[in-house]
């Protein structure tokens, strides 16, 4: 309870604090110390939950269980090491004039201010509040995308903003269709949004409201999922923003959508017993994943790719959840994981491997290894990681999904395995020309803050050889929420 | 008394699709805004309405929290930044009315199809009014997107906001206060930013216009 407080409370006050000094000198230190205390009072929240069981507090307004006390672990653990990660790196955007005091001032407190509506959105138990949340988180990355003003990120910006705020819209709607359907159910009123309510009740919920119901929450979040067709502002975004953004961006916002997604489901599955919106995951998720593998191999920008290849890996967990059942349910978590670690500690290679050849462009890139050895590793290891090779967690969350799909849904199988080859030819070939050949880069002035990078690539292989018990019998547990 | 209050309900319903459908076929960017706020003020009435037909007391606070933010505020900000950037009397020309109206019509008949089947099932007294909400929510979506400047843009993404409310007080008599005030304040705030923006963008292209932000393609 005090832990749950915390979490929601250190964020909120980092960003009216940083709102005050976030143009200091120390701004990037006590950015990164409001977020490491962040992530101790959610490792205490997560000890809680993991002893005492599921926790629901304040008028029934917020509720913890296993499914996302982890997302909030997660949560708080990449923002705190993008955190780190972000202290040397806006330092140097400083020095090469594209952060004024005002814009560090903006970053900091936005940035925290993200976290703590990422916070909001994940714990809330009313799934209007969840709405909120989502729409506030999009409001300060918006503002987080537009950060350097420049011609190219102001279009992303709008672009975010319009195509974010017509997926929001449809979600909207989605959530008013299912209140209709709980007010009908369980009567009107404030209980009628909580998701625990929806959940005792969702066999009695109408199945032809939810089922429109669903269509609308689910193009609405997937819109911010990054979900093809409606995934167009997210590789500009990305490929715009500061490095660290584009990293809790791949990382936490898009896990966070899809795990309003997930809520939506559960209710779904309960009210329509046959199993239409798993389907409409799968249908989803298999296009994301072979239409982005096909995009991914003709980008030029290497943060467009990697945006890409955040499409491709979102939607094969799109493809995991709405194939259902424990063992998917189980990989689709554990991708969850690995993606998020492994694709931010790839932003943030990249982020110092853009600030050295001073370009985006990967034909620009080139000798990573001779510059400085740390971050050519970085890029490579993580590369190969995203790839889905032997002993990384990618491979072992990606396996269990293709044995699943070989089970439940052959003909799919095929797709996958296609796409999964072509982003494995394109990124890994261009991955190495970035990271061997010759170059004249300089190092850079301000250290660069590569720990981050090697202990989330360290966590993504401990994930591939070795899941601790408690960690499996969380997914277990989590997975089984979703299954209903 | 009653049956002619409830009678209203629907004319406002009618009147606010009139008012979607003039927006999509207006020019000038100022009317524009002022339908715009004709359709907050019509939105507030139905709201009041609904509230002491049901004696849903809490749509009164509703209908209070749209007053304030979506006829006063928002209308007063866009008028500001309108003037600031010296487009007030701007014309959009690039926009051919009779095609945009005839898809008007055909989506109007979508939406009435769609709600259908939602509104037998609703319990509220104004369930008749859902298909209009729906029709209302498809045109501002679709002003939205064949606008070219970003004033329309943005009366087209609040006009969508607005729909939803509609629908929200058509099909459940209002959602909960605590949600109703958070999306407020979202709006509110997006609007807030997207008016920086709008300067930002007119600084960057020395236009208004969204088709300047094409440059980042999909390739």
């Amino acid at each position: 309870m005090e832990a749950f407080a915390l979490v929601l409370a250190i964020p909120l006050f980092g960003a009216l604090l940083l709102a005050l000094w976030g143009h200091r000198n120390f701004a990037p230190e006590l950015n990164a110390a409001v977020s490491f205390s962040t992530f101790l009072a959610s490792a205490w929240l997560t000890e809680g939950i993991i002893s005492d069981g599921p926790l629901l507090i304040w008028n029934d307004l917020f509720f913890i269980d296993p499914l996302n006390v982890f997302l909030v672990a997660l949560t708080a653990f990449v923002g705190f090491t993008t955190s780190l990660f972000s202290r040397p790196y806006m330092r140097i955007e400083r020095d090469h004039g594209k952060m004024t005091p005002n814009r560090m001032r903006l970053y900091h407190s936005m940035y925290q201010l993200f976290n703590c509506m990422m916070l909001v959105a994940l714990t809330s138990n009313n799934v209007g509040v969840l709405w909120v949340a989502m729409e506030a988180a999009t409001l300060t990355t918006v503002l987080l995308v537009s950060v350097y003003r420049t011609a190219a990120s102001l279009e992303a910006a709008w672009k975010y903003f319009i195509l974010c705020g017509v997926g929001i819209a449809q979600a909207l709607l989605g959530t008013i269709l299912l209140y209709l359907a709980a007010e009908r159910a369980i009567g009107g009123g404030d209980g009628a949004l909580l998701w625990t309510h929806l959940a005792t009740a969702k066999a009695q919920l109408d199945p032809d409201i939810l089922s429109i119901a669903f269509v609308f929450l689910l193009l609405g979040y997937g819109t911010k999922v990054g979900l093809v067709p409606v995934h167009n502002w997210l590789p500009d975004a990305h490929a715009e923003g500061p490095t660290p953004i584009s990293a809790v961006l791949s990382g936490l916002l898009l896990n966070v959508a899809l795990y309003a997604v997930l809520r939506c489901k559960v209710l779904a599955d309960g009210a329509l017993q046959n199993g239409l919106p798993g389907k409409m995951m799968i249908a989803f998720g298999l296009l994301s994943v072979v239409a982005s593998a096909f995009f991914l191999s003709r980008q030029k920008d290497v943060k467009r790719m990697f945006a890409y290849s955040s499409i491709e890996h979102m939607g094969l967990m799109t493809f995991a959840f709405g194939l259902g059942g424990p063992i998917a349910n189980f990989a689709g978590l554990l991708h969850m994981t690995v993606h998020s670690l492994i694709k931010s500690a790839i932003f943030f290679a990249v982020g110092h491997a853009t600030q050295q050849a001073k370009t985006q462009l990967m034909e620009g890139i080139r000798g990573l290894i001779k510059v400085s050895p740390t971050v050519g590793w970085g890029l490579m290891l993580g590369a190969l990681a995203i790839l889905g090779m032997p002993p990384f967690g990618v491979f072992a969350s990606e396996f269990l999904i293709l044995t699943t799909a070989m089970r439940d849904l052959p003909w799919a199988t095929p797709f996958l395995l296609l796409a999964l080859g072509v982003a494995f030819a394109a990124i890994f070939a261009r991955v190495q020309s970035m990271v061997f050949g010759e170059t004249e880069a300089k190092p850079l002035k301000h250290p660069p803050a590569l720990l981050p990078v090697f202990v989330h690539l360290g966590l993504g292989l401990m994930l591939g050889l070795y899941i601790p018990p408690y960690l499996v019998n969380w997914y277990q547990e989590a997975a089984r929420m979703i299954g209903g | 008394m009653h049956l002619l209050l409830s009678q209203s309900i629907n004319l406002f319903a009618a009147m606010l699709l009139i008012v979607v459908f003039a927006m999509i076929s207006q020019r000038r960017i100022l009317r524009v805004i002022h339908l715009f706020t004709v359709q907050g003020a019509t939105l507030v009435a139905s709201t009041i309405v609904v509230g002491y037909l049901t004696g849903q007391h809490h749509l009164y606070y509703s209908a209070a929290v749209t007053l304030i933010v979506k006829v006063i505020l928002i209308p007063v900000l866009l008028h500001r930044v309108i003037d600031r950037l010296n487009v007030r009397w701007d014309v959009e020309t690039l926009i051919n009315i009779p095609t945009t109206m005839l898809i008007g019509i055909v989506l109007v008949v979508f939406a009435f199809n769609l709600a259908l089947p939602i509104a037998k099932l609703s319990l509220s007294i104004a369930r008749g009014t859902l298909g209009i909400a729906l029709a209302c929510f498809l045109l501002s979506f679709m002003m939205m997107i064949s606008r070219a400047k970003a004033v329309p843009q943005v009366i087209g993404f609040l006009s969508m906001e607005n729909s939803l409310f509609f629908a929200a007080a058509a099909a459940t008599n209002g959602m909960p206060m605590i949600v109703e005030l958070g999306i407020a304040f979202d709006v509110l705030a997006g609007i807030l930013i997207l008016g920086v923006f709008m300067f930002q963008i007119r600084e960057q292209f020395d236009s208004l216009d969204i088709r300047h932000l094409e440059k980042l393609k999909e390739d």
